[in-house]
């Protein structure tokens, strides 16, 4: 296996992971960060999607993954704001 | 006139921005909503005697820059966002409650923007951004709601965002394997073969569950029921067909798989059957209504199965003809449900809103103070059951006649046991709206219980704070709108309120007389061409 297929299988793995943990656990913090442990492992397989051809690694998929981190990290923070809220809604009750 | 498909874009953006920045934010709104749908009539009239607009912005032409594309299917449900959104805006004019907030107008705006450019791009990651683009504006917009929506809407956020992230390793699969992002392009170059079937599952399964396909759809009972009157519609009649529409897209040029396409079947079988015993099951008004998307939805599914066959690269001509039937029968089923399911929110929110409940219990005796809210609702019923004349009927035959020719007999039988589950659902709460009102006292002897679970409305919030004193003075403070008057068993239905839904209702039926033009619409630049 090379570099790039063992990466493209560790994505995976994160992938699947974050996924289960997302769907699984019933702690809205927790699910905010299995949110973020999904987008790593996706990001990762399009990285690595980038580099499993020959030659250079194609930077297409490279800026893909960046648009991917800006649209994650911009998710993450309206989740954020809504887990506050729904937990100072509760300290209210 | 190639300008067009940006301007439905720009247009809806620029306007969010100007409602946002603007004091008088109900007027910026409805006037880009009156121009959006004379941009949309526009567009389909072009994309009728002309064909399919191709645009690249900047000049830069695929697959280098961004492919944008306006074919038959996004002028089309362009009509349906821009008939569904002045009516909805309208509505939230006359009665100020079923905003939420003042943020409204420009969150519904963005998220308009975002589905206009999920509609018209023909770049898989364009279709990305523009998906989250319309997801975080429905999910901004169910927050709204209130404290009561801010979970629903957290999962809703979460869920869609997973989908997204499918959808996106399927994008980076087609561009690993072709070097293009253009999806015409891409198709014509990608290897038959299990990259294929791996891409198709995951589209598949990223925006089944933003379009809520059966067992994808737990988050959107929650999410269309906790958001406020005027913003359920918008959800269900249009943020759910967008997806839908990708996925339609992204099926049609890669020629399905037929394994797949089996899968997909008895799943939006289950949905049409599960949604529609969920939703006679349902105690909660808008969960009732909601519930009957999640069958609606398993509806437009049925195409993939029908449709897969003649999507094949040498489909004979017998093929295409079943599938073009059966493309036509889903698109126009729907449009109609866009229409017909905007119009039961409406009024099932201004039901809720007149008794101070959101219980289906609780309308008891509605029909006699607000009959003609009750009849548009019935009337909208009957619409997304099927009834000829209208347009669902039109779409449902169109179905029909495409699985009798396949010998597809499931599909009938689903069709027919789906209308008979809405039709009942819709029965349902029409007898509670007829059954006398001596009961009236009900939302008042059981304040405790109304106050966390069921404040779908500012004045059952309101009606429940006068009951319980401090104690729930705070679900008071956060619901956006304390201004409505807080009497016993809900306030008068306005004389005008009921306006928009009855518009909806009629477009919905009085399309179906004369939908050959639409049924030829929606197949224009398409593979199911003729």
């Amino acid at each position: 296996m090379t570099g790039p297929e063992l990466f493209l299988a560790l994505g995976a793995v994160v992938t699947l992971l974050g996924a289960v943990r997302l769907l699984t656990t019933p702690d809205s913090m927790r699910r905010v960060v299995a949110l973020n442990v999904t987008g790593a492992g996706t990001l990762l397989i399009l990285v690595s999607l980038s580099a499993t051809g020959p030659g250079e690694p194609d930077p297409v998929l490279q800026a893909l993954a960046l648009t991917g981190i800006v649209i994650t990290i911009s998710v993450t923070g309206l989740a954020l704001v809504l887990v506050r809220r729904i937990e100072d809604g509760d300290d209210d009750d | 006139m190639t300008d067009l498909p940006v301007l439905l874009v720009l247009l809806p953006l620029v306007g969010a921005v100007v409602a946002a920045l603007a004091p008088a934010r109900r007027t910026v709104a409805i006037t880009v909503a009156v121009a959006q749908l004379g941009l949309a009539v526009t567009a389909a009239v072009t994309v009728l005697r002309d064909g399919p607009v191709d645009t690249a912005p900047g000049g830069w032409d695929p697959p280098l820059g961004i492919a944008l594309r306006l074919d038959g299917l996004a002028a089309g449900v362009g009509l349906l966002v821009g008939v569904v959104v002045l009516a909805v805006f309208v509505h939230a004019a006359i009665t100020p409650s079923a905003a939420g907030s003042r943020s409204y107008w420009s969150l519904a705006l963005v998220t308009v923007a975002g589905l206009q450019a999920v509609l018209v791009a023909a770049d898989l990651f364009t279709v990305y951004v523009a998906l989250e683009l319309m997801t975080v504006g429905a999910v901004a917009l169910v927050a709204l709601g209130g404290q009561k929506a801010l979970a629903p809407a957290l999962r809703y956020l979460l869920v869609a965002v997973l989908g997204s992230f499918a959808f996106l390793v399927a994008v980076a699969l087609v561009y690993a394997q072709t070097g293009v992002l253009t999806l015409d392009i891409a198709a014509a170059d990608l290897p038959q073969g299990a990259a294929l079937a791996t891409t198709l599952a995951l589209v598949t399964v990223g925006l089944g569950i933003k379009t809520a396909l059966f067992p994808l759809h737990a988050w959107l009972p929650g999410a269309h029921a906790a958001a406020p009157t005027a913003v359920s519609p918008l959800l269900s009649a249009l943020v759910v067909k967008g997806a839908f529409v990708v996925l339609l897209r992204v099926w049609a040029a890669l020629g399905g798989d037929a394994g797949l396409a089996t899968v997909v079947g008895v799943l939006a079988t289950a949905a049409v059957v599960w949604g529609g015993v969920a939703a006679l099951r349902q105690t909660h008004l808008k969960r009732l209504v909601a519930y009957s998307t999640v069958a609606q939805v398993g509806y437009f599914f049925l195409l993939v199965p029908l449709a897969t066959a003649g999507l094949a690269a040498g489909a004979s001509a017998a093929e295409v003809e079943v599938a073009r039937l059966a493309w036509q029968g889903a698109i126009l089923m729907l449009l109609s449900h866009g229409l017909a399911k905007a119009a039961m929110f409406l009024t099932a929110g201004t039901l809720s809103a007149a008794v101070g409940s959101g219980e289906v219990d609780g309308l008891r005796g509605i029909a006699a103070k607000a009959p003609t809210t009750v009849l548009t609702f019935a009337v909208a019923g009957v619409c997304l059951a099927g009834l000829p004349p209208s347009l669902a009927f039109v779409g449902k035959w169109q179905l029909m006649d495409a699985a009798l020719t396949t010998g597809a007999w499931w599909v009938v039988v689903t069709l027919l046991v789906g209308g008979l589950l809405t039709a009942a659902a819709t029965a349902r709460v029409v007898m509670v709206t007829m059954r006398p009102a001596d009961e009236e006292d009900e939302v008042a002897s059981e304040p405790a219980a109304s106050a966390g679970r069921t404040a779908t409305s500012a004045p059952a919030a309101s009606a429940t704070a006068t009951a319980t004193g401090p104690a729930a003075s705070e679900v008071v403070v956060s619901e956006p709108s304390t201004t409505e008057p807080a009497p016993g068993a809900g306030r008068a239905v306005g004389a005008w309120e009921t306006w928009p839904a009855i518009v909806l209702t009629i477009v919905a039926v009085a399309t179906g007389v004369g939908s050959a033009w639409l049924a030829e619409l929606v197949t224009v630049g398409s593979v199911v061409a003729p």
